[in-house]
């Protein structure tokens, strides 16, 4: 067993736990966008931040869902260090998810007061990278990942084409924080192209970028057919 | 050649090598490095060995193509041997006159020798260069003396000694030990003792059986060239550090992680690596040793992020180049999930020598916690643009005025960025600082890679930080919020700023925006990105608050702040600035004094620097 001291209560855990785990199994309330139990944790939100100490170093802040504990650890998980973090970080997501329901509770939760930085364009996802997780880790099928970097990056599927590996699942939907994986059901819509034979697609979209057709063999086909009548 | 079977082959090759170098011999030494091939040393070196094939003369003269010696700005550089006199800015039309006069008629070509700026004198000989003679060159001793494709130089002058040194008088504990007392410390920005992080990788690499080194040849930051020139001019220096780090920590497999836009240094090194490899210095059963360790190129694709020692990992891994956090840290669990350690070219590079003179004679160079030489590559507004190894301790003043040569144009020096756009300035009033990890850390600057670039007073300190601030956040790999959200925050601020549309409050924002990136990123890239802001606003904030306040850039730099306009009693009304005027602004007749109109200018500055009579005046 491990001991160490959160807000100022000894909490003892097994070996090779992280902070976050911690803090849940004794109540302490931390919020999280990006951490899911069923998945390999990721660290990519920062809202999990909480305030190491460690004399002498001048204390800091960890991510509490990949900072494992260690025997002696003194962490304090609502000390104004810890609470302007997650206010700073929260309104950087309302910069581009400023209509999302989700994210504009968790800004009343952790007092969020004016958003001073805003994005030209909306987009509810904040790239919390559980859809691409889940994708992988829970259904072991890894039809999607995060492409491009900085403000570019994005979830897609490889080379953004068309996926042949998505099966329709849905736990990306069901995952997504924030809802900006909707599953847009839209079984019996014909094909848009005059003339062609209509065929039955189901497909996922994140905004309204990506497209994830499970049939993916008759979309060639009909690209292809599509293209030798054009020439 | 055949590959050595044993550390008397070893010697014995050495011995014919060395005997056979001879630095008295007639010679020209052309710097083959980028600096001088984008100047077109290429063309000077064809040219000088087909001069030299016509003359015909009785003893052959030797041409060699060399590393970068660092004196970039008077590049292409071309030293004859054996007097080393010095040509610089050699252009291919003058390579003639270097073979009629000085080789054959022994004479010394004025012209091409490099001038004192203060003194106007010529300087004839290599060694006598101002540029050279603050300098303790043991990293880059060989760049501009060997040909990096010739393992035969390197070994001639001693090379590959220190690895025959460390295999047969040493233990690895004892190599490890010797590091660690050396004080040697990581030359890629954070300055970890690298004896220590041997250390406990080779802890790991006992238990685990298995474990990788790895060099970050990954040098991203503008304006910094040291990494390249060290693997251009001297790939083999590097191969023996890391194939003594190799045996210190218990390793038989490395790999180099270089960018794929340094393509002569990729080059270079495959060239080395294959030679090393044939002369039985690489592969298994090192000379004969039974030790065995290989070492792969891993290329990067240009992005600097990976440069970030976990996110580089993944790289190799064929995975997204994202960070993960730490712990644990790569000598616990790195490449693959067995303990790694990653060192940067320079940190490796001098591994031979530490072994070669022993770490307490190598600990007397440098100050109390920085130890050995550093190498910086000094850029920007100063006369002698190019790369430079100082001891440490050094003050910036002397890499600055007297190896650098001072600011040109008789301008005033107004800061210098250190550790490239993950570092700060240090201004004018702390040019005496001594170079070391701390004393730049207490300047909210870093020693970072070494990049190191200098202002005058024409650099608007906000425009610069804007530049630095727009780079990071291009390149930050998006993982994180803080690192994705909030430096596109403070850029877009430091934009605004720019414009002339700056708010009260900003220069706050920008501090409180900035401490939280520091403190929330995810990784190293994150937790400094907002270093080159916060100390131009804790050195400069009063230009801040010029832009924000009086609307005003002191410099003169941010277009949405000045205006050109020019100066009736002056104009003689030539219409050179009109012609050259790139959005027709400008109106005016032959000797009619000429007026530029404010709503199609796009004060880009051209008339200002065409006119002759200093007429355009800018506000």
């Amino acid at each position: 067993m491990i001991h160490l001291m959160i807000d100022d209560k000894p909490i003892e855990i097994t070996e090779g736990r992280s902070l976050l785990e911690a803090c849940r199994e004794n109540g302490i309330d931390i919020p999280t966008l990006c951490y899911h139990p069923a998945l390999e944790p990721y660290g990519g939100c920062r809202l999990c931040m909480v305030e190491l100490f460690q004399p002498p170093r001048k204390s800091r802040l960890v991510a509490a869902c990949v900072y494992p504990c260690e025997e002696g650890l003194v962490v304090k998980t609502h000390s104004e260090m810890v609470l302007q973090s997650r206010r700073l970080t929260v309104e950087l997501l309302l910069a581009s998810a400023y209509n999302s329901p989700d994210i504009i509770a968790l800004a009343d939760q952790v007092g969020v007061g004016e958003v001073r930085f805003k994005l030209p364009e909306e987009n509810n996802c904040i790239l919390c990278g559980l859809c691409v997780r889940a994708c992988k880790e829970i259904t072991n099928i890894s039809a999607i990942s995060v492409i491009q970097r900085g403000m570019a990056k994005k979830v897609s599927t490889p080379f953004q084409v068309a996926s042949s590996r998505c099966i329709s699942c849905g736990t990306c939907v069901l995952i997504c924080p924030t809802g900006a994986f909707k599953l847009s059901d839209v079984i019996g819509v014909r094909s848009d192209v005059p003339g062609e034979p209509p065929y039955l697609r189901r497909y996922y979209r994140v905004g309204s970028e990506i497209d994830l057709r499970p049939n993916f063999v008759q979309d060639v086909a009909l690209l292809l057919g599509r293209k030798r009548d054009t020439e | 050649m055949n590959r050595l079977q044993s550390t008397s082959d070893f010697q014995t090759w050495q011995a014919a090598m060395a005997a056979s170098w001879d630095e008295t011999r007639p010679c020209l030494r052309v710097c083959d490095g980028t600096g001088c091939r984008a100047l077109g040393s290429q063309k000077v070196l064809e040219n000088l060995r087909a001069e030299l094939a016509r003359t015909n003369q009785d003893t052959p003269i030797e041409v060699v193509g060399t590393g970068c010696p660092g004196f970039c700005e008077c590049g292409p550089l071309v030293t004859v041997y054996p007097q080393r006199i010095s040509y610089q800015k050699v252009k291919p039309e003058d390579v003639s006159a270097i073979v009629q006069k000085t080789l054959i008629g022994g004479e010394v070509i004025q012209e091409l020798l490099y001038t004192d700026p203060q003194t106007g004198k010529h300087i004839h000989l290599e060694p006598e260069l101002p540029f050279y003679q603050k300098q303790k060159r043991f990293v880059l001793d060989f760049n501009g003396r060997i040909d990096p494709t010739r393992i035969e130089d390197y070994v001639a002058l001693g090379g590959y000694t220190s690895l025959v040194k460390a295999l047969t008088k040493l233990t690895p504990e004892q190599v490890v030990a010797e590091v660690k007392t050396s004080g040697l410390r990581g030359r890629g920005g954070a300055g970890f003792q690298a004896g220590v992080k041997w250390e406990l990788c080779r802890k790991n690499v006992q238990k685990t059986g298995i474990g990788y080194i790895i060099c970050n040849a990954d040098e991203g930051d503008p304006g910094a060239f040291m990494d390249r020139s060290v693997v251009e001019g001297n790939p083999h220096l590097l191969l023996e550090g890391m194939i003594i780090g190799a045996y210190a920590i218990g390793i038989e497999q490395g790999f180099v992680y270089i960018r794929a836009e340094y393509p002569l240094a990729v080059e270079n090194l495959r060239i080395a690596i294959r030679q090393a490899e044939e002369a039985g210095l690489l592969g298994t059963n090192i000379l004969g040793s039974g030790f065995d360790f290989n070492l792969g190129i891993r290329l990067g694709a240009g992005a600097f992020v990976c440069g970030e020692e976990t996110a580089l990992m993944a790289s190799i891994e064929g995975r997204i180049g994202e960070p993960r956090p730490r712990p644990p840290y790569p000598a616990e669990s790195g490449l693959w999930g067995k303990p790694t350690n990653i060192n940067n070219v320079e940190t490796w590079a001098n591994v031979p020598m530490i072994i070669a003179m022993s770490g307490l004679e190598y600990a007397k160079i440098g100050t109390e916690k920085s130890k050995g030489t550093k190498i910086f590559s000094v850029v920007g507004k100063i006369n002698n643009t190019g790369l430079v190894e100082v001891p440490m301790g050094i003050t910036l003043r002397e890499i600055i005025y007297d190896i650098g040569g001072g600011i040109p144009n008789g301008k005033s020096f107004k800061a210098a960025q250190l550790g490239g756009p993950s570092g700060g300035c240090v201004p004018a009033e702390h040019l005496d600082v001594p170079i070391d990890y701390e004393s730049l850390n207490a300047l909210g600057a870093i020693m970072g890679s070494g990049g190191m670039v200098v202002t005058d007073e024409d650099t608007c300190m906000v425009d610069f930080a804007r530049y630095f601030m727009t780079f990071i956040q291009e390149e930050s790999c998006g993982k994180c919020v803080p690192c994705r959200v909030g430096t596109k925050a403070m850029v877009a601020t430091l934009e605004r700023i720019c414009a002339g549309e700056g708010l009260p409050g900003d220069v706050d924002y920008l501090l409180e925006m900035g401490e939280h990136v520091r403190n929330n990123s995810l990784c190293g890239l994150g937790q400094t990105a907002p270093n080159s802001v916060l100390s131009s606003i804790r050195y400069f904030r009063s230009e801040y608050d010029a832009h924000i306040f009086d609307k005003t850039c002191p410099a003169k730099v941010c277009k949405g702040l000045i205006s050109y306009s020019i100066d009736p009693e002056i104009c003689n009304g030539c219409m050179v600035c009109l012609r050259n005027c790139t959005s027709n602004a400008i109106s005016g007749a032959r000797r009619e004094v000429h007026t530029i109109n404010p709503r199609l200018c796009t004060r880009c500055g051209v008339c200002m620097n065409v006119c002759k009579f200093d007429a355009v005046v800018v506000a």
